[in-house]
C-alpha cells in the first residue's frame, strides 16, 4: 500500500496524522499506545507487525518535552508508519512494548540508557550502552560535552562547542 | 536442539555422585576480549557440561557517543562521524545519512554521483561478507580461508583507497553526492577485479560447500525461524535464509535500484549453513550490479551545483593520496574574494537544513540499516539515531544458542556477523 492510501485509511482514526517527504506520522497519548500499536498490526490492510527501531528526541522548554520514536514496518505490504508519543519533563514514563515486539527490548533499554526515560513493564530495564553506575543520561540535551585533560603543562581541551571557532 | 555429546567421565562415577554433578552448572564469560566474538561482545553463558543453558549477551564496551557527537557538529562534518559506526559497512552509513539529509534539503545527487554511489555500495558489501567468511572460517578452523578473504578483501580496498584516500571510514558519500569523481583508469581496475573476484568466490565454493567438517559444524546448527527473526527485529542475511525475501533495495528502492537486474536470494533452513549459502551468492549478486554500474556510467557532474549546499573546495588526488587542486587554491587565495568569502562561509557555518525528520533505510550487508535524523532548521542536526542492523540482529543470539553445545555458539555468532562498531556506536 502507498504512504498516501496508508495515510488516508488511518486518518479516520487518527486525524492528526502527518504526511510529510513521503512519510507518514502519527502522535498518540502515551495511555493509548499499546492499544494503538496492536491495533495497527492487527488490522489486515495496515499490517505494521515489524518494530525497525525505537529511539527518542529531547526538546528542552517545549511541551511535550521528549517525544519517543516508533519506527513500523509491514512485512506484507511494505509499508512504514512513524508513531510517536510525547511525554512531560519530569514523569518520563511510557509503557513498554517488548509484549508486542520482544526486539523492542534493547532498544527500550538504549532510549532508557541515553534519555532516561523509563518503560514500565520491561522485563529487563537496565543501561545498554553505558556502564552500571554511570550518572546521567547523556543524549539528554541539557548534558554537556566534556573535555580533555592534557599532561602537557595542566592543558585542558575544551568540548567542541566551547571551543573558540 | 542439539543432544548434548559429552559428558566426562559420567559412566565411570557413583550414580549418585552423577547425580549431583548434573546439577551443577557453570557461569563463564566470553569476551569482551575473546578472538571469536567478533570485537569487543561478550557473553554471559551458563553451561551445563557443554550444553549452553542460558546465553545473555553483553553489549557497549565499544560505545563512542556518535550520535551525541553528531549533534555538535554541522550537517556535512556529521558524514565523518556516522562511516565509523559499522566500520566494515562505511559507504551504507554514509549513504543513508547522505540521502537523509539531501531528502531534509529537497535535492537529488546527480546521476553520475547516484551510480558510483551504488557502486562503491555494492563493492562494500562484498568486502564486508569478506571478513564475514575469513573470520567466520577462522573459527571454525579453516585457517585457510581466513587468509584467503582478508586477502581478496584487501584488493576491495585498494580499490577505495584509489577512489576516496582511504582504505576506510572514507566520509566520501557527502551531502548532495560526492567530493570527487572516480579517479583515472579506476574503471577498467573494478572491471579486472570483478573477474578475480568471481574466480574467488569459486574456489572458496570449492573449498567449503562440500566440505565434511563444514557442513558439519554449519548444519542445522543455530537455527532461527522466520517467526522467530520477525519478532525479534532480526534483518538482513539472516531473515532471508529463513526464507523471508525481505531486501530494502528491492521494496523501497533507493539510489534507482529498481532499475537494476539483480536477485535476492533466499534459503528456507534458516540454520549457519543457509547463511553461508546466502552471503555467497549476495557476493555474485552485488558483483552483477558493480558490472552494471559500470556499464551505466556517464560523464557528469558528482555534486549539485547549488553553491549553498555543494561542498566548496575541489579535490584531487595528488602523489599523496588526495589533497586539494592547485588551480582552485589559487582562485581562492588569488583571484577572487568572493570566492574565498564563501568557501569559508560554507567550511565553517556550512548549510542550514529545513525543519523536519526522516527515516532513510538502506540494505546494509548485515541488513536494514536505518537513520532516522531530525534537523530544526539549523546549520546542526539536531538528532540523528542510527537503527544499526547489528544490533537488533544480536538480540536473537540467545535463540539460537540455548540448547547447543558451546562449540555451536561460536559458528552461530560468526553466522550473525555482528560488528560492535555498529552495535554500540
Amino acid at each position: 500500500m502507498s504512504v498516501e492510501r496508508l495515510a488516508e485509511r488511518l486518518r479516520g482514526r487518527h486525524p492528526d496524522m502527518v504526511l510529510a517527504r513521503g512519510e507518514a506520522t502519527i502522535a498518540v497519548d502515551r495511555s493509548e499506545l499499546l492499544d494503538v500499536l496492536r491495533g495497527l498490526r492487527e488490522d489486515e490492510p495496515v499490517a505494521l507487525d515489524f518494530l525497525s527501531s525505537v529511539t527518542a528526541t529531547d526538546w528542552p522548554g517545549r511541551a511535550p518535552r521528549y517525544w519517543v520514536v516508533y519506527e513500523l514496518l509491514s512485512m506484507a505490504h511494505r509499508h512504514r508508519l512513524r508513531v510517536k508519543v510525547g511525554l512531560p519533563e519530569g514523569d518520563e514514563r511510557i509503557a513498554s512494548v517488548t509484549s508486542l515486539f520482544p526486539t523492542a527490548n534493547w532498544h527500550e533499554r538504549e532510549v532508557f540508557d541515553l534519555f532516561g526515560i523509563v518503560f514500565e513493564g520491561h522485563p529487563d530495564l537496565r543501561r545498554i550502552m553505558l556502564p552500571e553506575g554511570w550518572d546521567g543520561h547523556p543524549l539528554r540535551k541539557t548534558e554537556e560535552l566534556g573535555g580533555v585533560d592534557t599532561p602537557y603543562r595542566g592543558a585542558f581541551i575544551p568540548p567542541v562547542d566551547k571551543r573558540v571557532r | 536442539m542439539n543432544e548434548p555429546v559429552s559428558r566426562i567421565g559420567v559412566g565411570s562415577l557413583d550414580p549418585s555422585a552423577a547425580a549431583d554433578l548434573r546439577e551443577e552448572t557453570m557461569v563463564i564469560n566470553m569476551g569482551p576480549q575473546h578472538p571469536s566474538t567478533h570485537g569487543v561482545l561478550r557473553l554471559l553463558l551458563e553451561l551445563d557440561g557443554e550444553t549452553v543453558i542460558s546465553c545473555r549477551p553483553i553489549v557497549g564496551y565499544l560505545h563512542t557517543g556518535i550520535e551525541k557527537n553528531v549533534e555538535y557538529r554541522t550537517w556535512q562534518q556529521g558524514v565523518t562521524y556516522v562511516t565509523r559506526a559499522d566500520y566494515l559497512a562505511p559507504f551504507f552509513n554514509e549513504l543513508a545519512y547522505s540521502l537523509a539529509a539531501e531528502r531534509l534539503l529537497g535535492i537529488e545527487a546527480p546521476p553520475r554521483a547516484t551510480v558510483i554511489r551504488v557502486l562503491l555500495c555494492e563493492l562494500n558489501r562484498v568486502a564486508s561478507h569478506f571478513v564475514w567468511l575469513a573470520t567466520g572460517g577462522m573459527e571454525l578452523g579453516a585457517v585457510s580461508v581466513m587468509l584467503y578473504g582478508f586477502r581478496e578483501r584487501e584488493l576491495i580496498l585498494d580499490i577505495f583507497e584509489a577512489v576516496t584516500g582511504l582504505r576506510m571510514n572514507h566520509a566520501f558519500i557527502r551531502i548532495g553526492g560526492l567530493p570527487m569523481d572516480l579517479p583515472e583508469a579506476a574503471e577498467e581496475r573494478i572491471r579486472d577485479l570483478i573477474g578475480t573476484l568471481r574466480g574467488r568466490i569459486g574456489e572458496y565454493q570449492a573449498l567449503l560447500s562440500d566440505n565434511p567438517i563444514w557442513l558439519e559444524r554449519n548444519r542445522r546448527v543455530g537455527v532461527l525461524s522466520a517467526e522467530d527473526a520477525l519478532a525479534w527485529g532480526v534483518t538482513g542475511p539472516l531473515l532471508r535464509a529463513a526464507g523471508v525475501p525481505k531486501d530494502i533495495r528491492k521494496d523501497e528502492p533507493y539510489c534507482g535500484y529498481e532499475t537494476y537486474d539483480f536477485d535476492v536470494p533466499t534459503r528456507t533452513e534458516s540454520d549457519c549453513y543457509a547463511r553461508y549459502q546466502v552471503r555467497i551468492e549476495e557476493m555474485y549478486e552485488s558483483l552483477r550490479i558493480v558490472e552494471q554500474c559500470l556499464d551505466r556510467l556517464e560523464p557528469g557532474p558528482v555534486m549539485v551545483e547549488d553553491p549553498k549546499v555543494r561542498w566548496p573546495s575541489q579535490l584531487e588526488v595528488g602523489p599523496d593520496g588526495i589533497g586539494n587542486s592547485p588551480a582552485y587554491v589559487k582562485h581562492i587565495m588569488e583571484e577572487s574574494m568572493e570566492a574565498l568569502i564563501h568557501h569559508f562561509k560554507i567550511l565553517t557555518q556550512g548549510v542550514e537544513v529545513p525543519e523536519g525528520e526522516i527515516y532513510q533505510v538502506v540494505e546494509a550487508p548485515r541488513g536494514e540499516l536505518g537513520l532516522y535524523v531530525v534537523s530544526d532548521g539549523t546549520n546542526i542536526p539536531y538528532r540523528v539515531h542510527m537503527r544499526d542492523p547489528s544490533f537488533a540482529n544480536l538480540q536473537s543470539l540467545p535463540r539460537m544458542i540455548e540448547g547447543g553445545l558451546i562449540a555451536d555458539a561460536i559458528a552461530v555468532i560468526a553466522s550473525v556477523d555482528p560488528v560492535l562498531g555498529g552495535v554500540d556506536r
